[in-house]
């Protein structure tokens, strides 16, 4: 066995180009000829999305030359190691470059300057039921779903026994899963992730999909890989998983590696930087804040009933959502407000400011912190996202701001029998979950 | 434990890497049945659906282009004449469809791990290559039926079978890649297929085209793999002078394909 690191990051670089805003048309004729020059134009924008024949690139990534505006830079010089048979836990904010860090290392998309090294084979449990097909049997599914993971049919066969115990579908292996209920289906995927033994095991986010007993397999599944010995790459929001797991962790922001050390150091310290919660944001500099010569957001929030910022909420419990914003110019009656979505982007709920004390009363020059109750047992389980907005009612009706995906958080329901699901532990529909008053009428017979 | 090294990087290859097909053929076998299984789900008529269309099409044509327009076919029955020129005509126009756009389909797993992926638009070409072989019943009845002979030239029908898959191989290469990004690909695919078939001589004969632009016309592969088909089949004589542009011209898309395909590789994932 070579003693040289499981996974080597050197100088590692992507960037991204996104769109560039369009310049819109002054008149009808100007419009039109645009518009009969759109498939060239079309054509050289797409062009551009992958072209960086006109930027330097190795200059920006030297730090000699400024980035240009449409250039996203996800990975930023990035340099690590990972020593065979640690557990790296791989921290950070939404969008700060762990995901893009991911997709490098499992291949799907190439690092724009830079290298990895990988000694081994690699494969995520992100990709969990990837390939299944509708119209095939079990067992086809299985054998399809093996091999697009990486494994050959011959090691298929050796664990195939395994995977129909596991997943417990031996019954309907030769039905197509069409007909599986989403439990089965989602039993048999995992069960055939399960049984990949992969030498380097990336784990993303697993922690917050799926129901809370596929959750639980997951974690049982990534110990027992970490205790044989074998390399994880644990990226996860949920702190004490990652500290009671991982034996290094590295914290990402903007694309670059801040902290890497022991999990309890960089933890805390990511925790007390206040921006390794998505369930908090704030902007410290006024100019740059959403708003405008009227208000300015400050920072939103969601808090337990300890006021304590909370990343998760229990599903029982109460929660507060705090919108902070100074008010720069009095005279004006202000709407707070926000909306709540889910992950498939449905709104759940829009909620404005009924404060009877600030209703229809204009608000001198100040700073507010608009609080909202949200109740338990109202929320399903699932990552929330909140857009805020303020409003002004009078003398003008308009938005102050609209501010989309300030704060996420999760609502979990740990199981313990007292929630709306009851004793049911599989996975429940619905955009909300409220507590019912259930009654039964008997009639022996 | 292995000790195989992965090393990521830019890369600049012109080529996809072929050596890793190998690591990846029982993936690329269990596709192929993919395509072939799911195909013909939930259908009464099952595998028959691969002799049934191109029964009906043959009829329609022979109705039209034989029967009512009376296209001369050098003295060769219109249904024979057609039958053994849509057989194959009609896997490429499937396998070009479907190769064309394995990626736009398969975006869900492109987007989520690796394997090479040259294999999303390879695998319809030879998936379709089952209906193809089906459909071969129709070549054989007709023969039968019209008590053709098989002549000596029937050796060289494996060329021509290899060029009726090199085809769809390279332009499902081109298309798939273009068509990631640019979704007219789509919308354009009807159209060009139908443009195809009638630039090809499938419902009527090569020789109705003067000698003068018979060489322009013959660097189109289609027209090499039909001509070759009825000349190794019925027995027509093979003009290997026509015959060549159009396999050299299959080899340039296959080889421009590749590399196209793989320059486009490496951004898939960024701007799907």
């Amino acid at each position: 066995m070579s003693s040289k690191p499981a996974v080597s990051v050197e100088n590692l670089n992507k960037f991204y180009r996104i769109g560039v805003a369009v310049d819109k048309s002054e008149s009808a004729v100007a419009a039109l000829g645009k518009f009969l020059r759109s498939p060239v134009s079309n054509y050289k924008k797409y062009r551009s999305l992958y072209k960086f024949n006109d930027i330097d690139l190795e200059a920006i990534a030297a730090g000699n030359r400024p980035l240009p505006d449409d250039v996203i830079w996800a990975v930023r010089n990035m340099n690590f190691e990972v020593p065979r048979g640690e557990v790296l836990g791989i921290i950070g904010h939404n969008g700060a470059g762990k995901s893009t860090l991911l997709k490098i290392l499992s291949r799907i998309t190439t690092p724009t300057q830079g290298r990895v090294e990988i000694r081994g084979r690699i494969s995520s449990l992100l990709e969990v039921g990837t390939g299944f097909h509708n119209e095939l049997t079990g067992r086809e599914n299985t054998y399809l779903n093996g091999t697009i993971l990486g494994m050959r049919k011959k090691e298929v066969d050796r664990v195939f026994d395994e995977i129909v115990d596991f997943s417990g579908v031996e019954k309907f292996l030769d039905t197509p899963v069409k007909r599986y209920s989403t439990g089965m289906k989602v039993r048999l995927a995992f069960a055939v992730a399960a049984h990949l033994e992969p030498e380097i095991l990336i784990v993303d986010e697993v922690l917050s999909v799926g129901d809370a007993e596929f959750q639980r397999k997951c974690m049982d599944k990534m110990e027992s890989i970490g205790e044989a010995g074998r390399t994880i790459l644990f990226v996860s929001h949920n702190m004490p998983a990652v500290t009671r797991m991982c034996n290094r962790v590295i914290t990402v922001d903007h694309g670059s590696v801040v902290a890497d050390g022991a999990p309890q150091d960089v933890v805390s310290q990511y925790l007390k930087s206040g921006q390794g919660k998505s369930s908090y944001a704030e902007w410290p500099d006024q100019a740059s804040a959403p708003g405008g010569d009227i208000v300015r957001l400050r920072s939103v929030s969601v808090r337990d009933e300890k006021s304590d910022i909370a990343e998760s909420v229990d599903i029982r419990r109460p929660c507060f959502v705090e919108i902070e914003f100074d008010c720069l110019e009095g005279g004006h009656v202000l709407l707070p407000s926000f909306s709540l979505w889910n992950e498939e982007g449905t709104v759940i709920f829009n909620a404005v400011d009924i404060d009877p004390e600030w209703r229809g009363r204009e608000r001198p020059v100040g700073r507010y912190i608009a609080r909202a109750r949200i109740p338990g047992n109202l929320l399903t389980e699932g990552t929330m996202s909140i857009n805020t907005a303020v409003w002004e009612w009078a003398p003008r009706r308009r938005t102050e701001f609209l501010h989309k995906d300030s704060v996420t958080f999760h609502v979990v329901d740990n199981l313990d029998g007292d929630s709306a699901r009851g004793d049911y532990i599989g996975n429940l529909r619905g955009a909300v979950r409220p507590m019912l008053d259930w009654s039964t009428d008997y009639a022996a017979k | 434990m292995t000790n195989n090294v992965t090393v990521i990087k830019p890369d600049n290859s012109w080529f996809p890497d072929f050596s890793e097909l190998r690591a990846y053929s029982d993936l690329f076998y269990f596709l192929v049945l993919r395509d072939i299984k799911v195909l013909y789900a939930q259908t009464v008529l099952g595998f028959s659906w691969a002799i049934l269309n191109p029964t009906i099409q043959i009829l329609i044509f022979t109705l039209i282009f034989g029967r009512v327009a009376k296209i001369p076919t050098d003295g060769i029955p219109y249904l024979l004449f057609s039958t053994v020129a849509i057989v194959p005509w009609t896997y490429m126009s499937n396998a070009m469809n479907g190769a064309s756009q394995s990626l736009v389909t398969g975006q869900n797993i492109l987007g989520k791990i690796y394997f090479p992926r040259v294999i999303f638009p390879l695998t319809p070409v030879i998936a379709k290559l089952i209906d193809f072989i089906i459909s071969m019943i129709l070549i054989v009845a007709v023969m039968i039926y019209y008590g053709v002979n098989v002549t000596s030239q029937i050796i060289y029908l494996p060329l021509f079978l290899l060029v009726m898959i090199a085809v769809p191989i390279g332009i499902g290469l081109w298309l798939s890649a273009l068509a990631i990004r640019y979704r007219d690909v789509k919308f354009a695919m009807t159209f060009a297929v139908r443009m195809l078939m009638y630039t090809a001589p499938i419902v009527y004969s090569a020789t109705n085209i003067p000698d003068a632009y018979r060489f322009y016309y013959s660097l189109n592969p289609i027209v090499g793999v039909i001509e070759g088909f009825r000349a190794c089949i019925l027995g027509t004589p093979l003009q290997w002078q026509f015959i060549w542009p159009g396999v050299i011209a299959s080899l340039v898309l296959v080889v421009t394909g590749l590399i196209y395909f793989r320059k486009m590789e490496k951004v898939f994932v960024d701007v799907i």
